[in-house]
């Protein structure tokens, strides 16, 4: 079995059938995660743990009684989930040295399943930010700016310029775990999502990156940044991965009372065959100042692929699209306000020395413990929530919410199944340029095309498509009704099918798979 | 439409965060220029929207059954300063000092 299979048909089965051992996978991983520290994708490695239930899991496929299709597959996880007994930081000074005491319910399902625990992956510091750049323990580096497929074209400006300065960022917030899965260090990983910080990332690194329905998985123990429209993100290297993770989250917890009650059975995604009873939508005003030419024409390119396999095409309105972003950034420094104000230095996290008053530590471990952004969000989002300014800005977002929302009620009901838009305006920016504009522009340009999924609750996924000019990895979204994530998946793995997108060329992946170097297929399998 | 020295120092002391500097200020300034484009949309006879799930009436009470608890060793292990079973507050009841006292940007204001 190689680093680069696929869960379900690929690993599972060699694990399965004793081809390869879940330490030996672990080890694998870990040894991968050391050679790649250059990415910086992981904050926290737990190595000791990983090996302990990577052991475990080998004892159940000794006895042939694995947990299930999970058993032994190393994953890597966010860090802003509860781990328990490992550092949970959220990138930030405020929550360095913070051992979780419990885990969030869909660590535990992961862990419940046999699952290894790599480790925490890195992100923008309290998932706020569209780079990955923006936390404590520095930015992640996209591991194709080290692919061949990159360096064939990146001209150098000099001789001495390398990747060093050359590389490209990640996208986020989820930064880290989408470089994780992309280079391989692991099988599948977990993200958040807000407002596209799953999606992003995994258009920006080549990877599936899903957004499922809101209330659909638990958030307990996801450390929340805007509890209305959070939640945790999957990302994988095919379709059918996604909805065998999704398969072993979803479904309602008695400790998260926005779950739905409704039962959860999960699925195994068809191979679709005949597009031609699909209604695909395309919303125009996702064709947004700012989109790229290239992207443009993948996404037209995309629809042409639809068209021409007999589904219906049809263009379509959301017509406040281009009042999502501005609601967004209503709604989301309001609620971030009110969920940053737990961290005061007293229950968990960093103190201040401060000793004057309550008040003034609160304050002082605020300020000592907060970045920028951060800081900004908690200010921003109090000025909206003043009295004076409630109607006006929290309650007026909130209707205007209601307008979005209701602008893909309309489309769904008008007998579009799915809709299809691009994910990101461009590939992935070079970091050097990338930091020239501050966080919260950067975070309104990025999420334009993401964010409106996540005011609406709706099952968004991002999936791989081609390859940029560049050599970077651009991917397409599919956006479905609430909680049809089958059907979302299953379109979302015919057009996988379709294109074919290239495995990433990587030195270091290929000298640790040189042992069991099966083939070297694309990532997606089906 | 500048924001006052007085509601800043306002949010200052209801957020327990500070601005900086004037880049602070600034950003606040241009995240408000960026929000006011909300009153652009005609909202008439529309309902606030609390949470996409409102049709499916997922805030349920439970019964009042003891389900979990008594972990009062792992819960205070995260925290820096405690005596016995408490965690230990500095005094409170004390106000944040004026704004001419407080080792604020605002005061340059």
């Amino acid at each position: 079995a190689a680093l680069k299979d696929g869960l379900r048909s690929q690993v599972s089965a060699a694990l399965k059938e004793g081809r390869v051992t879940p330490t030996e996978l672990c080890q694998r991983c870990l040894a991968l995660i050391k050679s790649t520290k250059f990415l910086n994708a992981y904050i926290t490695v737990a190595e000791e743990t990983a090996l302990k239930q990577a052991e475990e899991s080998e004892e159940r496929y000794k006895r042939g009684q694995p947990v299930g299709i999970l058993d032994g597959i190393p994953i890597a996880v966010k860090d802003n989930f509860n781990t328990a007994g490992i550092e949970t930081t959220c990138a930030s000074n405020m929550l360095k040295g913070y051992i979780s005491p419990y885990n969030a319910t869909v660590v535990q399902k992961l862990l419940d399943q046999g699952a290894v625990l790599l480790g925490k992956t890195n992100l923008d510091e309290f998932a706020m930010g569209s780079g990955s750049t923006d936390g404590v323990f520095g930015p992640v580096r996209n591991p194709w700016s080290y692919s061949k497929q990159y360096k064939e074209k990146s001209v150098p400006k000099s001789h001495s310029e390398d990747s060093e300065s050359n590389w490209v960022i990640t996208g986020g917030s989820s930064g880290g775990s989408a470089a994780a899965v992309s280079s391989f260090t692991c099988f599948a990983a977990l993200g958040s999502d807000t407002g596209g910080s799953t999606r992003n990332p995994a258009a920006h690194c080549g990877v599936v990156g899903l957004k499922p329905t809101y209330g659909l998985i638990s958030r307990h123990g996801l450390i929340p940044l805007v509890n209305s429209m959070d939640v945790p993100g999957i990302l994988t290297r095919c379709v059918d991965d996604a909805a065998v993770l999704l398969g072993s989250l979803a479904g309602h917890d008695p400790k998260d009372s926005t779950t739905i009650q409704d039962d959860f059975k999960p699925f195994e995604l068809p191979n679709l065959t005949d597009v031609s009873k699909l209604s695909i939508g395309i919303p125009k005003e996702y064709h947004v100042p700012g989109l790229s030419s290239e992207i443009l024409a993948l996404w037209s390119k995309a629809a042409d692929l639809f068209k021409n396999a007999g589904a219906k095409v049809v263009e379509v309105s959301l017509p406040h699209t281009r009042y999502s972003i501005v609601c967004y950034h209503v709604l989301c420094t309001a609620e971030v306000a009110s969920n940053m104000a737990r961290f005061d230095g007293l229950e968990y996290g960093h103190r201040s020395d401060m000793k004057d008053s309550t008040e003034s530590m609160y304050a002082a471990t605020r300020r000592e413990g907060f970045n920028d952004v951060v800081r900004g969000r908690i200010l921003s989002g109090n000025y909206f929530l003043l009295k004076q300014n409630y109607e006006k800005y929290f309650v007026k977002a909130q209707k205007v919410r209601r307008l979005i929302a209701n602008d893909f009620v309309k489309v769904f009901r008008s007998g579009v199944d799915i809709l299809l838009t691009p994910t990101t305006l461009s590939d992935a920016a070079p970091y050097t340029e990338f930091i020239q504009e501050d966080n919260r522009t950067r975070s309104a340009q990025d999420d334009i095309l993401t964010q409106a999924a996540n005011m609406a609750g709706l099952p968004a996924i991002t999936v791989p498509t081609a390859l940029s000019e560049r050599g970077l990895p651009v991917g397409l979204q599919f956006i479905g009704r609430s909680f049809q994530e089958k059907q979302l998946l299953t379109v979302a793995k015919w057009f996988e099918k379709q294109v074919q997108f290239p495995v990433i060329q990587l030195e270091e992946v290929k000298r640790h798979d040189n042992s069991v170097f099966q083939h070297q297929k694309s990532a997606s399998f089906s | 439409q500048k924001v006052s020295v007085e509601v800043l120092e306002h949010l200052e002391h209801l957020a327990l965060v500070d601005f900086r500097d004037s880049e602070g200020v600034q950003r606040l300034q241009k995240a408000i220029q960026f929000a006011d484009q909300l009153h652009e949309v005609n909202t008439d006879g529309v309902e606030p929207m609390d949470s996409v799930l409102e049709d499916r009436w997922c805030l349920y009470l439970r019964e009042d059954d003891v389900t979990e608890g008594s972990c009062t060793k792992e819960l205070l292990e995260n925290a820096r300063e405690k005596v016995e079973e408490y965690f230990v507050a500095p005094p409170g009841n004390i106000p944040l000092p004026k704004l001419e006292e407080r080792e604020t940007f605002l005061q340059g204001s």
